[in-house]
């Protein structure tokens, strides 16, 4: 735990020199080490959906009670993927090792620890797949010495704990297939590694429960659909304390305008329930000026979708939802909201998987006249692309006054920006409602943003060490604005960072605070009918409000 | 770990002896029409085998990395080159990243400093760009040059990148630039392997030795060219007999035009089998080239199948009792 290992005994250990010797020879010694591991799958997890080889087990112990033909499962799944995936194929075959990526990995440069390297990472599997599927591979094994000239190596207990512990060591953040140049992306390679461990019931814990809990009771936190009403009409108490305005939401509305999903984490956790306070602002604001209807629905709750990180099929499973109700409910499009990895499902997988959306409507925005066609097909739209675009209309009364205290910096999140490239969107909303902003480094934000360190299921509290080794990228790069600019506030369009770069603040820059994008507008926004604000939402006086001492 | 480069090392040297000596020994026939037909039959073969069966398998998502403003509001400049939204625009990226190399132009690298601020910096790392455009381009120059013995008349194209290539004018026979990038670069990336920790330990034998080989090549061919003097003119006897199917063996081309073409050879047998075959995957990497435009147009997966899901009815079953207590609107009201 990082609670024991303070950041400089930390950054004591990293070294980005390379060891000497073949780094085949080192996976019999791999440890699989506390805090840098995440719990087993409990087995009620993996049995609601009916996934393979639900029981305990411990990863830490010798017996991972495996099914006798693992390897015999493996070796097929592997071969399935080659055919169905054209990117593993090509993955597995081209890679020439120049090391353009060696560095790119914010696990790397966190831990030096050249496994964490993703060209190695990548060669873990694909030692694997030259000893079995290569012609190359299969002529050398039968040499003396041949198969590691081919560098190959069978698929034996410990080849697979070696892979196990370090594919769950990666985020799925594809800042190396930037750099890669034949656009290897290792989000992809760990992608094919989780769904094969799935095969054998290989998940973490922290991946299966919420996956579990989304299947079963709609979103990931397993909140049933009277305790997220409560929540929702929590932060509605809480609001018209604030605002002085009754911001009630609609639940599961048949005939409104718009559905509107979000990760689950908003409703449940600081700082993103203020993001989702800024969520209802906003959707009042918009009905009481404009009369636009917008509903939320607690059986679609949840905009995230750990299935992405357990296998396709698990996504797919998670994600059909979101049409399911929207069908249902007979709105005309989907609004989402602030989440990294749950872009990339809908973005780059969600029409492909469970389209086509025929029965939704090309999004139109009703108050600006504005369609949407980059959503044309999939039929949802991202909450910055539709608040920038009321706010270049003029359609929101803004008082950026009230976001004065906030010096912001903004936090690119690998998958909004690597798998769709949201990148000015967010900064055109933060430069509307805040007049202090400052970007990080060039090499750290945008298309070379660094990860927060616990993405792809990896924010739980057991694997601390990885997680803050992992955000030291970020947090270096937020440290040099803290003290440059004073930068105060880092701005953030995922929930899962909104909860891990938190964490990351409170370990490396302890001056800086967490925010969504959607807080500070519904801190701007000027409700009809609001009473004079003196609080953010927060609960923190709003500066110029501040009580004399 | 030294055997990860002596052996491939080794096996250049000993191939190099082998039709070296063999040549000498009456084999001429075998290293020079034989073995040279099945290598050139064996990398077709096994570059359209391998090509096909990247192709055979499914693209079922459209995955692209993208690497620069999306398209998406009008207002909002869109980065059309690294994350297109049209096939032109990918075909943009796909010529930038296949000619220019694109993505290791970007490359950086990183140091960390223990220190008071714990700084991690990030400079630009040029030289990897510049050693692998060095090398591939000196290689295309060569292999170009080289139709010159495959060819009669000597096509003009091919004359005019002679005398490009030659333009330095230094020496006699002149100089070719391409002779002296070619091994320069390979030299340069052997190097890296060697001293870069960090490459170093991710180097397999498979990266060796293509490198070894191609260096081998480049030295007898500049051997022969600068140094050895060899029967130029037999040799575009044996070479044009080659490529018209009427293949003959002349006599006094000596061993070590059999050892630089036997090293040709196996380099082309060896490619489709190799990390080489980056030539062909470049052009199908679908993180590259793929136009980012799921939302706006559908992508078709074609092995999509059915799932079992949760469904509304299945929730509301579940949880009717409670959705009615807290006022949730429900389908069935028992």
């Amino acid at each position: 735990m990082a609670d024991e290992l303070t950041p400089d005994e930390l950054l004591d250990k990293i070294d980005y020199g390379a060891p000497s010797g073949d780094w085949m020879d080192t996976t019999k010694s791999v440890q699989i080490r506390p805090g840098m591991y995440c719990y087993a799958a409990k087995a009620e997890s993996v049995e609601t959906l009916g996934l393979p080889n639900a029981r305990p087990w411990n990863p830490i112990e010798e017996d991972w009670k495996l099914p006798d033909n693992w390897q015999q499962i493996l070796h097929e799944g592997i071969k399935e993927r080659l055919e169905r995936f054209r990117t593993f194929k090509i993955f597995m075959d081209v890679c020439v090792r120049c090391g353009a990526c060696a560095d790119k990995c914010h696990f790397f440069l966190g831990t030096g620890d050249p496994k964490n390297m993703p060209v190695l990472r990548a060669e873990l599997l694909r030692s694997v797949y030259r000893n079995d599927f290569t012609t190359a591979g299969k002529i050398l094994q039968k040499i003396p010495g041949g198969q590691r000239l081919a560098g190959a190596r069978p698929l034996t207990i410990d080849v697979l704990k070696e892979m196990w512990y370090y594919f769950f060591q990666c985020t799925e953040c594809r800042r190396c297939s930037v750099f890669c140049p034949y656009g290897i992306d290792t989000a992809e390679i760990t992608i094919m590694a989780r769904e094969l461990f799935n095969l054998i019931g290989l998940n973490i814990d922290w991946i299966a429960t919420p996956v579990s809990n989304c299947y079963q009771t709609g979103n990931h936190l397993g909140i049933q659909p009277h305790a997220f009403k409560d929540m929702l009409e929590f932060f509605v108490e809480d609001l018209e304390d604030i605002t002085g305005v009754d911001c009630t939401p609609n639940f599961q509305k048949k005939g409104a305008d718009i559905l509107f999903i979000t990760p689950s984490g908003d409703v449940f956790a600081d700082p993103g329930t203020y993001t989702c306070q800024g969520y209802l602002i906003l959707f009042k604001y918009l009905k009481d000026k404009y009369g636009l209807d917008v509903t939320w629905s607690t059986y679609a709750s949840e905009g995230g979708n750990f299935g992405f990180f357990t296998s396709h099929e698990t996504m797919k499973r998670l994600n059909a939802k979101m049409y399911a109700e929207a069908k249902r409910l007979g709105v005309k499009w989907i609004l989402g909201g602030e989440c990294g990895h749950m872009w990339r499902v809908i973005h780059q997988y969600m029409d492909t998987m469970n389209g086509p959306a025929d029965f939704l409507e090309v999004p139109v925005n009703p108050i600006t006249g504005t369609r949407f066609d980059n959503a044309a097909s999939t039929k949802m739209v991202h909450i910055t692309e539709f608040t920038a675009d009321l706010i270049k209309h003029g359609k929101l009364e803004l008082d950026k006054g009230r976001n004065a205290n906030r010096i912001m910096t903004f936090h690119d999140s690998c998958n909004t920006s690597r798998g769709m490239g949201l990148l000015d969107e967010p900064r055109y909303v933060i430069k509307n409602v805040c007049d202090n902003f400052y970007e990080m480094p060039p090499n750290t934000i945008r298309e070379n943003t660094f990860c927060c360190g616990s993405g792809s299921g990896l924010n739980a509290g057991e694997n601390m060490e990885l997680r803050m080794a992992g955000a030291l990228p970020r947090a270096t790069a937020l440290k040099h604005v803290h003290e440059k600019y004073g930068v105060n506030t880092l701005g953030t369009i995922c929930a899962i960072d909104r909860a891990a770069l938190s964490t990351l603040c409170e370990y490396w820059v302890p001056e800086v605070e967490v925010a969504g994008i959607h807080e500070l507008v519904g801190n701007a926004l000027i409700l009809p009918g609001e009473k004079e604000r003196t609080e953010d939402l927060r609960m923190e006086p709003l500066p110029g409000c501040e009580e004399e001492e | 770990m030294t055997q990860k480069y002596l052996i491939p090392l080794a096996a250049v040297f000993l191939l190099f002896l082998v039709a070296y000596t063999g040549a000498g020994a009456g084999l001429g026939w075998f290293f020079g029409i034989v073995f040279p037909y099945l290598a050139v039959l064996a990398f077709l073969v096994g570059f359209v085998v391998k090509v096909t069966g990247w192709a055979a398998s499914a693209v079922p998502f459209r995955i692209p990395t993208t690497c620069g403003q999306q398209k998406s509001l009008p207002w909002i400049k869109q980065n059309c080159i690294d994350n297109p939204d049209t096939s032109s625009g990918v075909i943009l990226r796909m010529l930038l990243e296949i000619f220019t190399f694109r993505s290791l132009f970007r490359n950086t690298k990183a140091a960390f400093n223990r220190n008071a601020s714990n700084r991690i910096t990030y400079s630009w790392e040029i030289f990897l760009w510049v050693g692998a455009l060095a090398f591939h381009y000196a290689f295309l120059v060569v292999i170009l040059r080289h139709f010159r013995f495959f060819t009669a008349p000597v096509p003009s194209c091919i004359q005019f990148l002679e005398a490009l290539d030659g333009i330095v004018q230094v020496g006699l026979p002149g100089l070719f630039l391409s002779g002296v990038v070619l091994p320069a670069a390979a030299l340069f990336l052997l190097a890296r392997r060697l001293f870069d920790a960090k490459v170093r330990y991710v180097s397999q034998a498979a990266d060796f030795f293509p490198l070894f080989l191609i260096l081998g090549i480049a030295a007898t061919g500049i051997s022969m060219r600068y140094f050895t003097k060899v029967d130029i003119v037999g040799i575009k006897e044996m070479t044009m007999g080659l490529v018209t199917f009427s293949p003959v063996i002349p006599d006094g081309i000596g061993g070590l035009f059999y050892g630089h073409l036997f090293l040709v050879s196996i380099l082309f047998a060896y490619f489709p089998a190799s990390k080489l075959m980056h030539l062909g995957g470049v052009f199908l990497s679908p993180t590259r080239n793929m136009a980012n435009n799921t939302r706006a147009k559908r992508h078709v997966n074609p092995w999509n199948y059915d799932v079992p899901i949760h469904t509304y009815q299945d929730y509301e079953d579940h949880f009717r009792d409670k959705m009615i207590e807290a006022g949730l609107p429900v389908e069935k009201k028992e």
